[in-house]
Formats: C-alpha cells, sequence, structure tokens
C-alpha cells in the first residue's frame, strides 16, 4: 500500500458548501420545517440585574386568546433539576429564575402560544413583583466581604481561591534584578454570530423521552449536564443539530440551558415547542466571555531574561459558574508562560460571581485575558529597562531545539521555531517600513507606535483540564478526567460511493470541502466523490463527550480521525483489491478513482466497484481479509493526561505559534486610533487548505480589532445591561478592518494524524494586545484597559480642558460609574409657599404630570401613579411610586421616584429647591440622579440621558403652567394653595 | 422582536392619511421608509394603536428644485435626493453630508422627511436642515403651516407636528452666492449616528456653524468673521453651552473636545470652498 499521495490536501479546493450558502438555500434551524402542532415560546426576562421575586401573576397573560401555557421557576423547578455547576459548591443555577434573579436578562417566565407574536403580547400582561437587591457589577466589588450576596447558601461572591506553584518563584523574586508589575482588565466581550440561538423541543409522553433539534455545537459533555437536568437517562435526551449555522465562535455552546427550558416547556404545553432567540436577547442574555482583573509580576534580569512569573487573577464568571466554567480561567493553565521559557512560576486564581449574564464559550476562550497581561508585561519590561521589545521577547522565546517542550505549568508544546518566525515578520519590507513610517510621523509630531505580540495559540482541548480548579485531593477522589475523544466514521454505499460523518456540528468552516480533501486523498479519489455529513443525532451517531465544534479541534483531531477511519478501510479494501489483482495488500495503489497494482497501472479495477463487494458480493471477499463497509475511528491522543499531582496540566494537544506585528497611528484631537499596517505570522502546523486558514486568520483578526477598539458588553452601576442592539454593541465592518498580511511557517504537529493544529482563535489572543502595545508606544502611555474607546484614549492623552466662559459651567464629571444626571430651573409667578404647597398636592400631581392617568396618596409623604412617560414614540406606560422626605417647608425637599413598566423601570432622587424672588414670584431650582434598566436602557443608552432630561424638564414646565394657571383661578386657589401648604408645613 | 398588535392603513391619498390622523390623533404613526419606525415597533418601543402607510402618495415622492430652494416631498427617499441631478450644484452641504446617513441600504429606504419627523439629535437630516435655515410645510385637515427648523424641533425625538398634522414637504434653501460649505462628522463606525457632526457656512459676512449629536437637538451659532485665538474663544463657549450629553459612545467632554476640534476643521473647509 503506498502512502499517501496528499494530491488534495494542502490545496485550496473550493468550498463545496458556498453555492448553497450564497443561494439561500442554506438549512439553518429557523428554515426547518416545524413539527405537527408547534407551538411558539417567548421569554420574560428580568429588568433588574439582583432582586428577589415577591410574586409572578400570570393570570392576564394565561388568558390572552392564543396562549398554551406559562412556565415560571416554580413550575420548573417542580419537574427538573439545576444544570450542574462546575465547582462542588451549594449554588444552584437554573435555566429560569427561581425566586431571585441575577441578572438583568435573566429569564423570569416563558409564554407558549401559537405564534411568536401572541406569545410575546403575552409576555407584556404578566407581572411581576420584584423586590431590587443591591447589585454586585464589578469583580473587584465582588471580592469585598461585605458585597450583597448573589448566592446565599454558598456564603460569598468570591466562589473559589486557587493558589499554584511551579519550580521556585519565590527565590526568583527574591534574587531578581528588577521586578516589573502591571495591572489590566479585560473586558466582556463576544463573538456575535449572525444567527442567535434556535431550539425545537419534542416530548414523547409514551416514551418518556425528549427529541431536540437545536443549533447546538458542543461540547457534549453538556448533554450530560442537560439529561440529568430533565432527569432521563441519556439515550432518553435525543439532541440534534441542523445541517448549517449561522456562526458561533463557541457562543452557540450557551445555548443548552434553553433546550432543558425548552423540553420542559414542550412537556407542560403537550405540543412541540419552537423557540428563536432575537437580537435583544442574545445580545443581553446569551453568553459572554469572561471580564478578569490581572496584576501579573515578572522577576526580571538587567536584559530582560524573565526568571519567574507571578499571576493573581480575578475571574468574573457572572450571575452563576454556568457549566462548562470555570473553563475559561483554565484553558491556558497550561500556557501561563506563553511562548516563553520560564521555570518558575506562581498563579493565584480566583473566581468571583457578579450580576452579570454567566459566561462561555467564546473564541479565544481565556487566551485574550492572558496574553493581554503577559504581552503588556514583555512591553512594559522593555520600556522600564530601556530595552528594544523585540529583544525582550526574543531572549525569553522557547529554543528551536527544545520541541517538544514542557511548560512549567505542565503543557506540552509539540512542534515550532518561534525564532524563525520572529525573523520572518522583522525582516519583512512591512517592518522597515514601519520603522520608517514610525520616525516620519514623529518627527511631524504626530503620535505613531510599534506593537508586538507573541503568543501560543493551544488547540484540541484536554477533556480533564477544568479539574485543575479542584485540589489535588479532590481530583483523587473524583478520578481522573482527561483526553479529547474525536470521532469519525468512513462508508461505502452499493454504487461504491464514499460518505464520511463526524461529530464534530460546522459553524461555516468549511468541514465538507477539507473532509472530501482528506479522505478523498486517502482513497485516491476526486473530493467531489465524497459525500459528508456534518450534522449530529445523538441517538445514531457515533459521539462522545469531547464530540463538538471547539478549541480549534477540527483540523487537527477531527480531520485526522477522518484520515485515520479511511486508511482503516482502505486497508480492507487492499486485501479485497490484492485477492483480484494477484498482488499483495501492500502492492495495492489508490489513484484516481482506480485501485491498481503498484508498478503496473493496467492492472487495475475502478475503486467503485472494489468498494460495492460487500455489499453485492460478500462472499468473494478472500479468507482473511474482512468484510469493506464502514469503519468509524476514535481517536484519543495519549499527550492529553489528567492534571498530576503537582496540578501540572497538559492542557492542550497542540501549540500553534504567533507573532505579530503592527503600526497604528492616534489622532490626537479625537482619540481615534487607526492601524496603518498589520503582519501576523502563523505556525498553525500543516495546513489543509490555505484558503480557509486565511480565512480564519481574518476573522479572529477582525474579532479582535472589535474586542481592541469597539465591542464591550457594557453594564451600567447599577447592573442594567447597556449593550442590547448592534447600535450600542459596536461590532466593526469592513470599513473598520484592515486587510491583515498574512505569513505562514509550518511547523507539523507530530501529535496529530495529519501535522495540523489550530488556527481559529490565535489572533483573538495576539491582536488586541499587539494593538494595545502599538497604542501605548503611540502615546508613551501604559495602556491596561479595553476597549480603546476615543474617550480612553483622550484620557490617556490626558490634555486639560479649556476651561468653560463665566457663565456656561458644565455639571462636575461625578466619580466612577456613569449615572444619568441633570439640573434645571424653572420660574413661576405665585408665590414660594404656594408653589410649595402645588408640589405637594396629588390633585396637582394629576393634573400637570405629562400622561398621568392616576394619583393615590398612599401616606402622606408617599404617593403612587399611574403614568404614561417616554420621548417621541417611544412610550410606555408605568407605575411611579414617590416618596418625599427631608422637607423643609417651603424651602427644599428630596423626591425619591421609581418607575415599573413593560419596557423596563427606573429609578431616581430629585433635590428641589425653591427660591423667593424679588418680584414676588418664586423659582424652583431641581438636581438628579437617575438610573434605568431593562429594555429601555439596553437598546436606548445613546439616547438615554437626553430623555431623562426632557421627561423631568417637561415635569417640572407643567408644574409652572399649572401653577400660574391656578394663579390665575384666584380666590380659591390661592386659598386651597394656603390650606394645604399649612397641612403639609405642620406634617413635618 | 414582534410587534405589539396595530391597526393599519395603506393610505391611497394624502387625504384619506389625514382623515385617519384627525381621527385617531396621537394613537397613529406615519410610515414612509420605515427605518426608526419599524425597529421601534419591533422591539415594542413604539406601541401605536394605528400605523398609516404613505408609501403608496407618489404626489409625495417628487423632488422640486428652485432657484432659491429644493423642495422635498414626504416620500422622498434619502437616496433619491442624494442622487438627484446638480445637487452638488445648488447644495453642496446636501451633497457632502447624504453620504453620512447610514449605509446605502438604509438610505435607499429611509425618506429625508422621515427622518425629520423622527428627530433623533445624532442625526445628519435636522443638523442640515437647521444649518440652512430650511423650513418644513406641516398638512392636517385643519390646512397647511410652514415652520422654519429652530421652531419645528422641539427636543430629543419631539417636534411641534401636532397629532393630526404630518411632513408633507420640506425646504432646503440653496447655496447663497459667495459661500462656503463644509460637513464633517464624528462617529464610532462607518455610518453610525454622529457623536458630533458639524456643518459650516462661511460668507462674506460672517460665519454659520451647526452642530448635531451634542445636545438634545441641532443648534447653530452665526458669528462675525473670527479667527485665530478668538475662533477658538467662540468654538469653546459654543462647545459649553450646547448641552453636550453623555452616552456609553462618548462622553460630554469628548463631545466638546470636538466641538473645538471638528468645529475649527470644518470652518476652515467651508472658509476654503469659498476661496
Amino acid at each position: 500500500m503506498a502512502a499517501d499521495a496528499s494530491v488534495n490536501i494542502g490545496r485550496a479546493r473550493p468550498r463545496v458548501e458556498d453555492a448553497a450558502l450564497l443561494t439561500g438555500a442554506g438549512q439553518f434551524i429557523d428554515d426547518l420545517a416545524e413539527p405537527p402542532g408547534c407551538l411558539h415560546a417567548a421569554v420574560l426576562r428580568s429588568p433588574h440585574a439582583h432582586a428577589l421575586i415577591r410574586d409572578i401573576d400570570t393570570e392576564k397573560a394565561k388568558q390572552v386568546p392564543g396562549v398554551t401555557c406559562v412556565l415560571t421557576g416554580e413550575d420548573l423547578a417542580a419537574v427538573s433539576l439545576p444544570l450542574v455547576v462546575g465547582l462542588k459548591l451549594p449554588m444552584q443555577c437554573w435555566p429560569m429564575a427561581v425566586g431571585k434573579v441575577r441578572y438583568a436578562g435573566e429569564p423570569v417566565a416563558v409564554v407558549v402560544a401559537a405564534s411568536r407574536y401572541v406569545a410575546e403580547d403575552a409576555l407584556d400582561a404578566i407581572r411581576v413583583d420584584y423586590q431590587s437587591l443591591e447589585p454586585v457589577v464589578s469583580a473587584m466589588d465582588a471580592l469585598q466581604p461585605e458585597s450583597s450576596l448573589l448566592h446565599e447558601e454558598v456564603g460569598a461572591n468570591l466562589v473559589n481561591d486557587r493558589r499554584f506553584r511551579y519550580g521556585d518563584p519565590g527565590a526568583a523574586f527574591a534574587d531578581a534584578e528588577r521586578v516589573v508589575e502591571i495591572t489590566v482588565d479585560y473586558p466582556r466581550n463576544a463573538v456575535t454570530p449572525i444567527e442567535c440561538y434556535g431550539v425545537i423541543a419534542k416530548f414523547d409522553p409514551h416514551a418518556e423521552a425528549f427529541d431536540i433539534t437545536a443549533n447546538f455545537q458542543g461540547p457534549f459533555s453538556m448533554h450530560a449536564v442537560m439529561a440529568r437536568s430533565l432527569k432521563v437517562p441519556g439515550n432518553r435526551l435525543r439532541l440534534r443539530t441542523p445541517p448549517d449555522s449561522g456562526g458561533s465562535f463557541g457562543v452557540k455552546q450557551g445555548v443548552f440551558p434553553y433546550v432543558v427550558l425548552m423540553a420542559i416547556a414542550a412537556r407542560k404545553a403537550g405540543r412541540p415547542v419552537k423557540w428563536v432567540e432575537d437580537r435583544l436577547e442574545h445580545l443581553g442574555a446569551s453568553v459572554s466571555a469572561t471580564n478578569r482583573r490581572i496584576t501579573l509580576k515578572a522577576a526580571v534580569a538587567g536584559d530582560g531574561r524573565i526568571s519567574a512569573l507571578d499571576w493573581d487573577q480575578v475571574e468574573d464568571v457572572g450571575a452563576y459558574i454556568r457549566a462548562p466554567e470555570p473553563a475559561t480561567l483554565y484553558r491556558m493553565h497550561g500556557n501561563m508562560t506563553g511562548a516563553y521559557d520560564i521555570q518558575n512560576v506562581a498563579i493565584r486564581n480566583r473566581i468571583v460571581v457578579t450580576n452579570k449574564t454567566p459566561t462561555g464559550l467564546n473564541r479565544g476562550f481565556g487566551g485574550p485575558q492572558v496574553y493581554f497581561a503577559l504581552e503588556r508585561l514583555t512591553a512594559k519590561i522593555a520600556t522600564e529597562l530601556d530595552l528594544n521589545p523585540v529583544d525582550v521577547i526574543r531572549r525569553n522565546l522557547i529554543a528551536a531545539d527544545a520541541f517538544p517542550y514542557r511548560t512549567a505549568t505542565g503543557a506540552l508544546y509539540d512542534s515550532g521555531d518561534y525564532q524563525r518566525a520572529l525573523a520572518m515578520a522583522l525582516e519583512s519590507d512591512t517592518y522597515k517600513e514601519l520603522l520608517a513610517r514610525r520616525d516620519a510621523a514623529r518627527a511631524a509630531g504626530r503620535l505613531y507606535g510599534i506593537g508586538f505580540a507573541a503568543v501560543v495559540e493551544p488547540s484540541v482541548s484536554n477533556m480533564g483540564y477544568v479539574s485543575t480548579v479542584m485540589t489535588p485531593e479532590e481530583r483523587a477522589k473524583a478520578g481522573p478526567k482527561n483526553g479529547a475523544q474525536a470521532t469519525a466514521t468512513v462508508r461505502l454505499d452499493p454504487l461504491g460511493g464514499v460518505g464520511v460523518q463526524v461529530a464534530s456540528v460546522p459553524q461555516g468552516q468549511g468541514h465538507r470541502t477539507v473532509l472530501g480533501q482528506v479522505v478523498g486523498d486517502v482513497l485516491g479519489l476526486d473530493p467531489a466523490h465524497v459525500a459528508v455529513v456534518t450534522e449530529l443525532d445523538t441517538a445514531r451517531d457515533a459521539w462522545t463527550i469531547a464530540s463538538g465544534n471547539y478549541a480549534s479541534r477540527f483540523a487537527a483531531a477531527v480531520a485526522g480521525t477522518a484520515k485515520l477511519a479511511a486508511e482503516r478501510l482502505r486497508e480492507k479494501l487492499a486485501a479485497i483489491a490484492a485477492a483480484q489483482l494477484n498482488v499483495r495488500p501492500d502492492e495495492v495503489v489508490f489513484a484516481d478513482g482506480k485501485v491498481a497494482a503498484a508498478g503496473n497501472p493496467e492492472n487495475a479495477i475502478p475503486f467503485a466497484r472494489l468498494a460495492a463487494t460487500s455489499h453485492w458480493a460478500p462472499g468473494t471477499v478472500p479468507d482473511g481479509a474482512e468484510q469493506a463497509l464502514s469503519e468509524t475511528v476514535y481517536w484519543t491522543p495519549p499527550e492529553l493526561t489528567a492534571p498530576d499531582a503537582d496540578d501540572r496540566v497538559n492542557s492542550s494537544l497542540c501549540h500553534g505559534f504567533i507573532f505579530d506585528v503592527c503600526g497604528v497611528e492616534v489622532e490626537r484631537a479625537t482619540g481615534r486610533v487607526s492601524i496603518e499596517r498589520y503582519l501576523t505570522v502563523h505556525d498553525c502546523g500543516r495546513i489543509l487548505h490555505p484558503e480557509m486558514v486565511d480565512g480564519q486568520v481574518r476573522g479572529g483578526f477582525a474579532n479582535a480589532v472589535g474586542a481592541a477598539f469597539y465591542e464591550e458588553y457594557a453594564y451600567g452601576a447599577d447592573g442594567s445591561f447597556r449593550a442590547g442592539t448592534f447600535a450600542d454593541y459596536l461590532v466593526p465592518t469592513a470599513l473598520e478592518v484592515p486587510a491583515p498580511e498574512i505569513m505562514h511557517l509550518e511547523m507539523p504537529s507530530p501529535f496529530t494524524p495529519l501535522g495540523a493544529k489550530g488556527v481559529g482563535e490565535g489572533n483573538c489572543m495576539s491582536t488586541p494586545v499587539a494593538l494595545a502595545n502599538a497604542v501605548s508606544d503611540a502615546l508613551g502611555r501604559e495602556v491596561t484597559a479595553l476597549p480603546l474607546t476615543p474617550d480612553r484614549v483622550r484620557g490617556l492623552i490626558d490634555e486639560a480642558e479649556p476651561p468653560a466662559p463665566a457663565g456656561s459651567e458644565a455639571l462636575p464629571e461625578p466619580e466612577g460609574a456613569r449615572t444619568l444626571r441633570g439640573e434645571g430651573e424653572e420660574r413661576f409667578a405665585i408665590s414660594r409657599d404656594a408653589l410649595w404647597a402645588t408640589l405637594l398636592d396629588p390633585a396637582t400631581l394629576e393634573a400637570i404630570v405629562p400622561g398621568c392617568h392616576a394619583v393615590e396618596q398612599v401616606s402622606e409623604f408617599q404617593f403612587h401613579a399611574d403614568v404614561t412617560l417616554g420621548v417621541g414614540p417611544v412610550k410606555d406606560r408605568y407605575k411611579v411610586e414617590v416618596l418625599l422626605s427631608d422637607l423643609e417647608a417651603p424651602q427644599s425637599a428630596t423626591l425619591s421616584a421609581t418607575a415599573t413598566g413593560a419596557l423596563g423601570s427606573g429609578s431616581g432622587t430629585g433635590h428641589v429647591y425653591l427660591v423667593e424672588t424679588p418680584e414676588g414670584g418664586s423659582q424652583l431650582v431641581y438636581r438628579y440622579q437617575a438610573s434605568v434598566g431593562g429594555k429601555v436602557a439596553a437598546v436606548g443608552g445613546r439616547l438615554l440621558d437626553g430623555a431623562a432630561r426632557m421627561v423631568i424638564g417637561q415635569f417640572f414646565r407643567a408644574l409652572g403652567r399649572h401653577a400660574d394657571a391656578e394663579r390665575r383661578r384666584g380666590f380659591w386657589g390661592r386659598l386651597w394653595a394656603r390650606l394645604t401648604g399649612l397641612r403639609m408645613g405642620s406634617g413635618r | 422582536m414582534k410587534p405589539a398588535p396595530f391597526d393599519y392603513v395603506l393610505a391611497e391619498n394624502a387625504e384619506q392619511a389625514l382623515a385617519v390622523l384627525a381621527q385617531e390623533g396621537d394613537a397613529a404613526r406615519v410610515l414612509a421608509g420605515g427605518q426608526s419606525l419599524v425597529p421601534m415597533l419591533n422591539m415594542r418601543l413604539a406601541r401605536p394603536g394605528m400605523v398609516v402607510d404613505i408609501s403608496r402618495l407618489h404626489d409625495l415622492a417628487a423632488i422640486h428644485a428652485g432657484n432659491h430652494a429644493i423642495s422635498v416631498g414626504a416620500m422622498v427617499r434619502q437616496a433619491d435626493l442624494l442622487a438627484h441631478p446638480h445637487l452638488a450644484d445648488s447644495h453642496p452641504l446636501l451633497a457632502q453630508a447624504l453620504p453620512w446617513i447610514g449605509h446605502p441600504q438604509t438610505r435607499a429606504q429611509g425618506t429625508v422627511c422621515g427622518s425629520l419627523a423622527h428627530a433623533d439629535p445624532s442625526a445628519e437630516l435636522p443638523l442640515l436642515l437647521t444649518a440652512l435655515d430650511g423650513s418644513v410645510t406641516l398638512r392636517s385637515r385643519r390646512g397647511r403651516r410652514e415652520l422654519s427648523a429652530v421652531d419645528f424641533f422641539l427636543g430629543m425625538m419631539t417636534t411641534d407636528c401636532a397629532a393630526d398634522e404630518m411632513i408633507e414637504q420640506v425646504r432646503f434653501p440653496a447655496k447663497r452666492p459667495g459661500a462656503g460649505y463644509a460637513f464633517r462628522e464624528f462617529s464610532r463606525r462607518d455610518g453610525d449616528f454622529a457623536i458630533v457632526a458639524c456643518a459650516a457656512a462661511v460668507t462674506a459676512d460672517g460665519i454659520e456653524l451647526t452642530l448635531g449629536g451634542v445636545g438634545d437637538r441641532p443648534h447653530r451659532r452665526v458669528w462675525e468673521r473670527l479667527s485665530g485665538s478668538a475662533l477658538d474663544d467662540a468654538l469653546n463657549e459654543f462647545a459649553w453651552q450646547s448641552d453636550a450629553r453623555d452616552d456609553q459612545h462618548a462622553s460630554a467632554r469628548l463631545r466638546r473636545d470636538l466641538v473645538r476640534s471638528l468645529g475649527r476643521q470644518t470652518i476652515e473647509e467651508a472658509q476654503a470652498c469659498r476661496e
């Protein structure tokens, strides 16, 4: 048998997927035929970041025509179990809030109805009585012991604290010439697939089994989590995926809680239920990368050589440690020294919960966070030691002859020549041009900087790495977890056609094209003759918990396993062919659709005829040979062992390398950064399809430009979500993303069947920090946070603002998080006493508050009102509660108000001061601070400040008009004013 | 993201549309290009009881170019105005600024008058109407009235258009002889709403600068001819008096900075156009 011809691997064959996708013929979940009798679900979500649910009234919603049922957290808890969390903790993580909401956007109720329209109408009819609690928004706040508890039964918001030591970091720091330290904050962001989540759930009451189609992507370890939550054995949860996916980038893993939720809804409804997530739901409540505060110290010699690293990481996983978290924190555990040969490492990993959306898989997965600290630090070492940053990188790189190389924290780096990759970039014309441009720009007084990043890109995750969060003793008790099982089946049909099935669930990466190439090469066939099926059905297909499309495992693990399956089939076919060709099996050659004797191409049979043998004439298969029909291979690399007793873990199988160089110019007046040139050198092992590899690089780069400059899942200080639309969460478009220059260095992995390594996530790790380093270089300032918005960059430039001319001072900028605030004044012809009375009179309020339907005086200083509030066409009816305090009749008072409606909720505090004017009239001055949550905050962030000013201004202007009208009404009005004034005055 | 139930009338003529508006009052909204209203409907931010679709009113889809002004009917798409022959000669400011509105796809649907009726403080068209001292013709069953831009825009997404009125047409005065015009905008991404947009006109007598995106509606300031530090001082005063807003994309401080820097660049460009 001859070795691989490799006529197709390594070539950019046309993608077989594209014709259907480009002509609108893709089969995405929302394109699939709905099962007969299918109903539609809509999800009611919390407007509060942190609140107790005192009561949910669903009666009116149930009466909306077309509604089948309404499901609340209590209903869910009665028939299912919480989702397993990633740590041994008494933390309950449900797919829908039970008793308490812990993030804005958390599901609170599900309506199942004849259509999505009706279901959304019914959501408006659900009344939830919340008791809001103090939110915990930042990771550092969560570390405070007195912070408001998210999970009372856990007892703290700091839910895990692990320390690790490798080598002797203490001695290395004691002996170091210098210690360089940096503290950085990596923000919350996510790659946002164009297709949101979708689930079609069915329940068969006779078999007590669920049948779910969802655009889930794996890892299929989540299948066990879902089945346990649904209280069924795994074989009664059939999970299928649609043929096409509108992207995932890891994010589709987060559909799994909705699989459970819709499964329960389908059981309650007694009918199939379909739910398709909309963009508002997706941005606010699907999943995001973790935000992380990192303090990283290096023990450094004068030449920049690093002898030890000391990591202190605070990982914010949001409201729950939803499985597979805390994987983001431990995915990189073997790679905490990056591309560098550093033997002494100390790590402290703390995990906190906050009132934000739970985190999960997202392109880069832990890498962007780690490298933002590590590569900012190498740049800072260069600055502090007055060295060239390239020299600091070069002096610390792992030597080319050291592979396979074991890192201090346990990873086994498979292959690489980092020095050569550096040389390719630094000897390029691009780099020389960047240096010249920087000199020229700086000579002209402009802000220009060059940034570098050297990163190791891990791929093919060890399923055991998350267990590093446990102590060695806990792991010993729980039993070892490790490996990365990939599966592939290659089968032959009666006409000699070849079919391939893998448990991978592609999201646009071109699995069908590449698997056609791989299997075609093994069997000597044109890839077009190989039919590839990539949707998965857990009831029929071969799969394991490691199945799925994540951790950049396709090229390295899945395509390699397909190669092994094809080879096993070829071996059996060769034995059958040998008898027909009268040669030994090792003399059979598979090429050009034929099977021939080596050295004698005339002695050949068509492949199809040979392949059909075991279907039509199994009796002709010679003694000693086996039937050749179908081969399924399960492959797991032996290098992926469980974490050892010293907490060393080979967290991934493959380790690509990336070296990036870029030049940016910063516009001083605006803080805008433009990328001049971007060069990225990649070692992703053997390249299977060059165009698709470059496509992965470009895609990751575009995501990274977003992370560096634009994208943030922003939260208000009150925990309200502020990025609910693509006008608020800014994803860069083709106009903002320049084309990177890409160079390749192929260092095949010795650990994978094809020599390939992952490539899809690398630029998400390298590019944000390379750009941050370039901006640091341009400004001569330390960049410690992303995204580098115009405001953040201007803040670093730090120029004093020209003072306001007399009489036009703005309000002082508040410290910390921004809140809505404002002030204003109105003048009135009536006296101050009369104005005071007017202000405190419910009848007056009812008359003057724009859109007020009714005011009820609950107690002397407390009013409830039913009010239509809004700006322009954006109007809604709110229940408003107003409390007056600090009454100093007739000169000042404090008003505290909360408003709750379907569009969201708001609260605010205002101070009013009444002053007498020399003309005998009065003047009212007001200042307020307000916060707004829910949908209106998520989608209206751009306009909230102005809208709040407008609504509040309307109120006081209406007060003025009313007061003047009262005055004109004469005696009775004045008497009324005096009487009520006395009452309020005596009430103090 | 499905709208709440609403009634819908596809108006056959203007009289029918006005009759529905007169009858429904505040509960009705006019639908023209739908680029603002439809997303608000889908997100249930707007819940009108009645939507009056005027897209069939072809009489309102006309552009009339006169010597002194160009009149743009209620159903004229932004792309149509941009493609109007000789626009760059008669209305250089419009020709410069219209490409900044959204994207080709949204301009092909969105109408000129719809954007003005929506009165988003960061949108380009309210700024342009204010900068050119244009006017709005409102029509109802009660009759017609014409308002200047300054009188029309009352605040954020709020205009003087009464519940029974609709915009029939708007009027942009033509280029004044000897005047130079310029438009500049700073936004986070191409096609985004402006963080700050500036329109400048420089004539022999003075400088006019109109700002969008800063306060709750466009602000216009007219100065005698100024230059050097006097212009800087004037811009700084304008920046501080424009009631700059904070939002998550830009602070009030950045907006003021942009008024000073972008404002000056826009004025200088308009000056250069004039020369």
